[in-house]
């Protein structure tokens, strides 16, 4: 984002909190796709997403009011969004104890597969719906820590700072979930996408 | 400095976010221009983040726009209101 449009974003803040509210449709619109994306990736499903979504836009609207105007709106938004989708699952799943103990981070190295070889995978095979699944489905099987922090970085986009801040963990935690996470998507897709994009062999190519 | 295959794949989120220090990117460099199989990891790495950040892997649902605007014209007038 640049300077200017935070300043624009900053001004638009400014004026719904001075009444014009309406513009609150305009603040919100580039973060329809980054906050129901990260709601998907808790929720798995696309109902409860776009609810989770829906009540976290409502609750930044309604908490403007306490939004600290040195902090950046989207970061603010998705941890609002991250606080909505964690307290529902919690309620979902009462209370679940996985690995509460053990600091993730720590764990050993991930390897990725290994090819002796790699044909580019031109971005027009993402047009074949066997391939969007399998690449969605690569990414929703990642452990919950990777998963969410390849969605803001790599999916979306958001710098390594921006992600530390929305996630509230540090840089360093950061760039470590992110390797694991390509590395796992690199072993999980690589052989996959391999075999299922091979040129098909075109008999009577001679006829 | 020559380095293993193993401490390549270390570096290589890094390597794609142009983020090591320029010695490191040097020796990686040099390993990847002869060893295929770091080479085909990092490319294949590479691949699939392009791939997996095209906008049509996903998307939001159809109407999703529309109807989060609607309750939040619900919200907005209920302000007004109060």
């Amino acid at each position: 984002m640049t300077l200017q449009e935070q300043q624009g974003e900053a001004e638009l803040i400014a004026a719904i909190l001075a009444g014009e509210t309406q513009l609150y449709h305009d603040l919100i619109r580039p973060y329809e796709r980054p906050v129901y994306l990260l709601a998907l990736s808790y929720m798995k499903n696309e109902t409860d997403a776009e609810d989770v979504a829906q009540e976290a836009f409502l609750k930044a609207f309604r908490h403007l009011s306490s939004f600290r105007a040195d902090a950046k709106f989207s970061t603010w938004l998705i941890s609002i969004a991250l606080n909505e989708a964690r307290g529902r699952l919690r309620r979902q799943t009462a209370a679940r104890t996985e690995s509460l103990d053990k600091d993730p981070d720590e764990e050993g190295a991930v390897s990725p597969a290994l090819l002796r070889d790699w044909r580019e995978i031109p971005s027009e095979a993402v047009e074949r719906g066997e391939i969007r699944d399998l690449l969605r489905k690569a990414v929703e099987t990642l452990p919950e820590i990777y998963r969410e922090v390849f969605l803001l970085r790599d999916v979306e986009e958001l710098n390594i700072n921006e992600t530390a801040e929305a996630l509230n963990i540090s840089v360093s935690a950061v760039k470590v979930r992110l390797h694991r996470a390509r590395l796992m998507l690199q072993k999980y897709l690589a052989p996959q996408l391999k075999s299922v994009t091979k040129p098909k062999r075109r008999w009577f190519a001679w006829s | 400095m020559v380095i293993e295959c193993k401490h390549v794949w270390t570096y290589i989120s890094d390597y794609l976010d142009g983020t090591l220090s320029e010695e490191i990117r040097v020796t990686v460099q040099k390993h990847l221009e002869h060893c295929e199989l770091c080479s085909a990891i990092l490319d294949s790495t590479r691949n699939i983040l392009v791939l997996t950040a095209d906008d049509r892997v996903f998307e939001l649902p159809v109407g999703f726009s529309e109807r989060l605007h609607q309750r939040l014209e619900e919200e907005l007038k209920q302000k007004k209101g109060s």
